[in-house]
């Protein structure tokens, strides 16, 4: 179990020096980025001031180097627009994030188990086709026109919910539908299949002849089976689909995170932050999936013998 | 549902075929794709007015049958009196044909991955193998965004972020196929009859995974009008005054609450194409069985 952690974390490492050496090369060959933030109208003599002051003008590689030490010192350099830190402009938006992807996967889980559960008990009847239809329809429908729609409906029309910001309780509701939508499709449609795997095992049969209640070989003899293999897709596809749905839906609801950060970022080309963002997110997307095929090594007794010997 | 038999009688009899194992769904859904593909083709002579042409007068006009809608616009006009049908079908003919290049795109540098790392091994294919992981960690709309904002919103950049995104599916698929079918007896026979690797790759490998990429193509064809889309949407796509579906709903957002029309005629075509190829997909996918395969 040890070596497999460690394994895990130096994979993580390595996958995160990788990211972060495109990043930083992927930036470089842009050209000079000065030129798109300040445009026209600048003094030859004002753009050479910038270069220095952002040391564009040292060797490429000096560059990296710089960059690469930012990450022990924690100097990540100021904003092109703001000129703030750049590490603090992004911080301000991570609590805003963890808020609505928290409440996203939190309805994710609420809705889809269930969802899931009873479309693979009830396969054959309309409960299991209604609940299919259902995730095809998330997975199909694009989260932009879905958040689009309901803010036409709900807030246009009906007037009900406030469309810009993170103020209150009510402006929870619309991103968060918006954000889950998808991962309710694709979670439900996995809880599915996973159920429908366990519910045909022998011990499933044993434990109905042995006179359990039907909601106890459900919930403890099957969910719980099924759970372990739920808990790696959770880890694999959700914080993945979550990171790529709160960018656009940030961007829709104006909500003050990081994907709004990083739209409005690559929008005006402020590259610091934007780099500075991209890292961010990418890291934490590495960390929650080790976290979870960690979790998934240890939850899984099969898993965590092979890996003890 | 039945399944589409993957054989190798003639073209024409094989579409037959297909047609007559569908279930309802998905033979709307064949006609609903042939009706799109073919609206994009035939967009110039269809539309009724160009595209781009303004005419402030007649701005923000209800479709036809609305109150104050103006003849010859079916579907209304948006902020600049530009006719929404006529941007429609421009829009569907650029989604289309974005999608197609970026999907063709990651087949290619996918396959020719794959079959790079199936059949030459070792470092090769372990340093192919770590690109993929390292892709699949990336979500890729933050990749998508960070090109795009360094590189400009160019056709050419586009189609690479799009050709980027599926390409490590192709590769996996790929390598998956050639490692199998590389243990297979006839590979080894042309072997010992002295055929090299790229003869073998031509004539015995690549006949042998067509049906699992053409399966893949059509998944990710979706999810690349999806990207495309989302990205026009945000205003990072190909930009106006040009029309992508994507961006006309994102332009179109601003006036939602006095003309939803703008909005409604290019998000009912997404839902149009991603429903149709998805089940399409779906439908190519049980037939062929890839995910049995991939293992």
């Amino acid at each position: 179990m040890l070596s497999y952690a460690l394994r895990t974390l130096i994979r993580m490492v390595l996958t995160f020096f990788v990211i972060v050496t495109i990043v930083f090369f992927a930036t470089r060959l842009s050209g000079n980025a000065i030129d798109f933030v300040i445009g026209e109208g600048m003094t030859s003599d004002d753009r050479d001031l910038l270069i220095t002051y952002y040391e564009l003008d040292r060797p490429v590689l000096s560059q990296y180097f710089a960059f690469l030490r930012s990450f022990t010192d924690g100097q990540f350099g100021l904003s092109f627009i703001e000129r703030r830190p750049v590490a603090e402009i992004v911080m301000e938006r991570i609590w805003p994030s963890t808020q609505l992807l928290l409440s996203a996967v939190g309805l994710t889980l609420l809705v889809s188990i269930p969802l899931g559960i009873a479309a693979a008990i009830w396969r054959k009847s309309w409960i299991g086709s209604a609940v299919m239809v259902m995730a095809f329809l998330g997975y199909a429908v694009p989260n932009f026109v879905l958040a689009t729609l309901m803010v036409l409906v709900f807030s246009y029309w009906l007037n009900w919910l406030p469309v810009v910001g993170n103020g209150t309780a009510l402006h929870f509701i619309m991103p968060t539908v918006a954000l889950s939508g998808g991962l309710i499709a694709a979670l439900t449609r996995f809880t599915r299949n996973a159920m429908l795997d366990v519910l045909g095992q022998d011990f499933m049969r044993t434990a109905r002849a042995k006179g359990l209640p039907e909601h106890t070989v459900i919930v403890k003899h099957g969910l719980r089976n099924a759970g372990i293999t739920i808990l790696s897709v959770i880890g694999l596809q959700v914080a993945g689909l979550a990171a790529s749905g709160s960018v656009v839906i940030e961007a829709i609801f104006a909500w003050p995170g990081i994907g709004d950060l990083l739209v409005t970022s690559a929008l005006r080309r402020d590259y610091p932050v934007l780099q500075f963002g991209v890292l961010t997110v990418a890291l934490a997307v590495i960390v929650i999936n080790a976290v979870i095929d960690l979790a998934y090594a240890w939850a899984d007794p099969r898993l965590r013998h092979t890996l003890k010997g | 549902m039945t399944h589409p038999a993957v054989s190798s009688t003639s073209a024409p009899a094989a579409a037959l075929q297909l047609w007559r194992g569908a279930d309802v769904i998905q033979k709307a859904s064949i006609v609903i794709g042939l009706l799109l593909v073919f609206l994009a083709i035939f967009a110039p002579l269809i539309a009724p007015f160009d595209p781009s042409s303004q005419s402030l007068i007649s701005r923000l006009r209800p479709p036809l049958g609305f109150e104050r809608a103006k003849a010859g616009y079916l579907l209304g006009t948006d902020e600049l009196g530009r006719d929404v049908f006529s941007r429609g079908l421009y829009g569907l003919r650029l989604t289309l044909m974005l999608a197609v290049l970026g999907a063709t795109l990651g087949l290619l540098i996918g396959g020719a991955l794959g079959l790079l790392a199936g059949i030459v091994g070792g470092r090769t294919e372990a340093g192919i193998m770590a690109a993929v992981d390292t892709q699949i960690a990336v979500p890729f709309t933050l990749v998508a965004l960070f090109l795009l904002a360094i590189l400009g919103s160019s056709i050419e950049v586009i189609v690479l972020v799009l050709g980027l995104a599926g390409w490590e599916q192709y590769a996996r698929i790929v390598r998956g196929e050639v490692q199998r079918l590389m243990n297979m007896p006839f590979i080894e026979a042309a072997r010992a009859a002295g055929a090299g690797p790229l003869r073998i790759a031509r004539h015995h490998l690549l006949p042998n995974i067509v049906s699992p990429i053409v399966v893949q193509f059509t998944l990710s064809l979706s999810n690349i009008v999806l990207l495309e889309s989302t990205l026009s949407f945000l205003g990072l796509g190909v930009q106006p005054p040009t029309a992508t579906l994507g961006s006309m709903v994102g332009i179109g957002r601003d006036y939602m609450p006095t003309a939803p029309w703008i909005v409604a005629a290019p998000a009912m075509m997404i839902l149009l194409i991603t429903f149709a190829v998805q089940i399409l997909g779906d439908w190519l996918r049980d037939g062929a069985d890839v995910r049995l395969r991939e293992r």
